[in-house]
């Protein structure tokens, strides 16, 4: 019974960081531009597949590791630099749209280079599972967890102690007011996707292991994250980790003690219930708007 | 100015209406009239969505859900339960309308993105029902659906009717219908833009503070237009499933909504023309990259995007603008 549920715990902690980690690349980029970025879940899916093709060709795993992530920051800057800024002064809703666009994009590209076909990668250390109380832990979950951690200490860090982090935060506060004391804006923007896009790239190589990969798999692991930074309060990076676990444990729950077929449903439902009840998410900041 | 405007939107019904009827005479066989036709019954559910996007400045990611639900309700009440098309697409529609209501009541009180966000929910947890309640709908393998009927009178693309002493096939009575669907869409549409609660929905998308100090009450509009672009897909998703005779859950799937929202932003948020266009250029855009096979998706996903950087406005009202700069440019020549 309890073994039971610590099992649904490990599961749904495990995949609620990967969710905390694209949650947080959304804020990232809706704090900066308000722009609810469809692609995200694209870097992920780089990160992996990237890793997963480059370990074929031999390079060692680090290395391809490191490549991966690489390739999806500069995929970042190029998104940001020839697609959303050349449009900047278009409609929000036209930007997301243009977001779409680049996923549908990177998507088919992806398609073409690496195939259809789900690509397995080996763990990072050991293949063999951790025993805990009767529950079944994969080793690659403390990785995953343990990378979570260090992103986000790595984030805190960057955005209360470093220069360009608070150059960020200022211009996600009040663009023109940042512009005035000497922030250039649009580097701000650039650096805001390249983050957001290495954070992602970063969840999708660590989480690959656990859930294969494939062209597509950006998709749904993209709007969980959305989701989950939804729930926490989109803007909010508190909300996002927070939301992400959230989210990651009921519907670990969810499919462990209703249905699995109904998991995704109880994750789209608590939406709805975080959007009635707490409107602004569970972290969000509340909003005065100035005329 | 308000005269000229209403002219100018007299003028798009009107060149709506010459295109939807001049089509059979460049057109003659069933899989072009079956396109054509799939092609003004999304439109028409297009139409219902600008509505939203173009004059409550709200985005519907979900809007899918809301055909599929119309599809659905029809589909099953007809097939299972023997009701006649109208009125399960009626009941189907005022379903839709509750759903809708009472999702977008409490979410249109808050500023900001949050409906784009209870659409993306809403539309998920119908397309997860839809592919789960195998007994009912069928699954993810889908569910046939009966010929349209009005009265005991069936309209079916394998039937043969006759109109004005013209014999014609079921698929060219079928075009016909979906374009008579789609004219009267557009002229609903067009009529609520320039009723008193158009009026109040651009208010609140010029500026919801300025709309709501001078009394216009902002959620009420908005939730009202919503409920109505809703009640759009609904019906549409119901006519198209007739039309097509079989449904699968896809026709509910988050990929259509963001279809859907696209053919809007695409065509031209807000003009009611420009997003048919937009309808019509997503629909036949995959059948002319269909020859590039692997590439299709990324050549999709790089025309979308391009289109939208360098036309942010939309086709029609980018097309429009050059044509009025062109004009004005040539008429300063002749001064």
């Amino acid at each position: 019974m309890f073994s039971e549920f610590l099992q649904y715990l490990f599961t749904g902690i495990t995949i609620g960081a990967t969710y905390a980690l694209i949650a947080l690349g959304f804020t990232l980029i809706y704090n900066a531009s308000h722009v609810i970025n469809f692609a995200q879940g694209e870097f992920l899916m780089i990160g992996g597949m990237a890793t997963v093709s480059l370990t074929a060709m031999g390079v060692p795993m680090l290395l391809a590791i490191v490549l991966a992530v690489v390739l999806a920051g500069v995929l970042g800057i190029a998104l940001q630099r020839l697609a959303i800024a050349p449009a900047k002064n278009a409609d929000v809703v036209t930007l997301i749209i243009i977001t779409i666009g680049a996923s549908i994009f990177i998507r088919g590209l992806a398609q073409l280079v690496w195939g259809k076909e789900y690509h397995v990668m080996p763990n990072f250390s050991s293949e063999e599972p951790i025993q805990i109380f009767g529950a079944v832990l994969n080793s690659q979950s403390l990785w995953v967890l343990g990378v979570g951690a260090v992103l986000v200490a790595v984030l805190v860090y960057f955005f209360t102690r470093t220069l360009t982090g608070k150059a960020i935060l200022a211009t996600s506060m009040n663009k023109d007011a940042a512009r005035l004391v000497g922030i250039r804006t649009q580097v701000v923007l650039m650096l805001a996707f390249m983050v957001s896009a290495l954070l992602g790239s970063v969840a999708g190589i660590v989480v690959a292991p656990i859930t294969f990969t494939s062209y597509d798999i950006g998709i749904i692991l993209g709007l969980k994250g959305f989701v989950a930074a939804a729930i926490g309060g989109l803007g909010s990076g508190m909300g996002a980790v927070v939301g992400g676990l959230a989210l990651g444990v009921v519907e670990a729950m969810a499919a462990g003690y209703l249905s699995s077929d109904y998991k995704d449903a109880v994750a789209f439902s608590m939406i709805l219930v975080v959007l009635f009840f707490m409107p602004r998410g569970l972290f969000g900041a509340k909003v005065v708007e100035r005329v | 100015m308000m005269a000229q405007f209403s002219r100018f939107r007299l003028k798009g019904l009107v060149f709506l209406a010459i295109v939807v009827f001049a089509l059979p005479l460049f057109i003659s066989n069933p899989f072009h009239y079956g396109l054509a036709t799939q092609i003004a019954l999304i439109a028409g559910a297009v139409v219902g969505l600008n509505l939203l996007v173009g004059f409550a400045g709200q985005i519907s990611l979900g809007h899918a859900g809301f055909f599929g639900v119309g599809a659905y309700f029809s589909a099953i009440m007809t097939s299972n339960y023997g009701w006649s098309a109208i009125p399960a697409l009626v009941v189907g529609a005022i379903g839709v309308a509750i759903i809708a209501w009472a999702v977008g009541r409490p979410i249109l009180r808050l500023k900001g993105h949050y409906l784009s966000m209870a659409t993306l929910a809403v539309g998920f947890i119908i397309a997860i029902i839809l592919n789960n309640e195998r007994e009912l709908t069928g699954g993810p393998d889908g569910m046939p659906m009966p010929a349209f009927d009005v009265f005991g009178w069936e309209l079916s693309v394998f039937g043969q009717y006759s109109l004005f002493g013209m014999d014609i096939s079921g698929d060219l009575a079928w075009y016909l219908f979906a374009g008579v669907i789609l004219l009267a869409a557009v002229w609903l549409a067009q009529n609520l833009i320039d009723s008193p609660i158009g009026r109040a929905l651009r208010s609140v998308h010029g500026s919801e503070v300025a709309a709501s100090v001078v009394g216009v009450n902002t959620a009420k509009y908005k939730s009202l237009v919503f409920v109505i672009s809703a009640v759009y897909a609904s019906v549409m998703g119901a006519l198209y499933g007739h039309f097509q005779g079989f449904i699968t859950p896809s026709i509910a799937s988050f990929d259509f909504s963001i279809l859907l929202i696209t053919m809007v932003v695409l065509g031209g948020m807000g003009s009611t023309i420009g997003v048919i266009i937009g309808a019509v250029v997503l629909e036949l855009l995959p059948q002319v990259l269909a020859d590039f096979q692997e590439m299709e998706m990324m050549l999709f996903g790089l025309i979308l995007m391009l289109t939208m950087i360098f036309m942010p406005k939309g086709l029609l009202p980018t097309a429009a603008n050059y044509l009025n700069k062109r004009r004005s440019k040539s008429a300063g020549g002749d001064a």
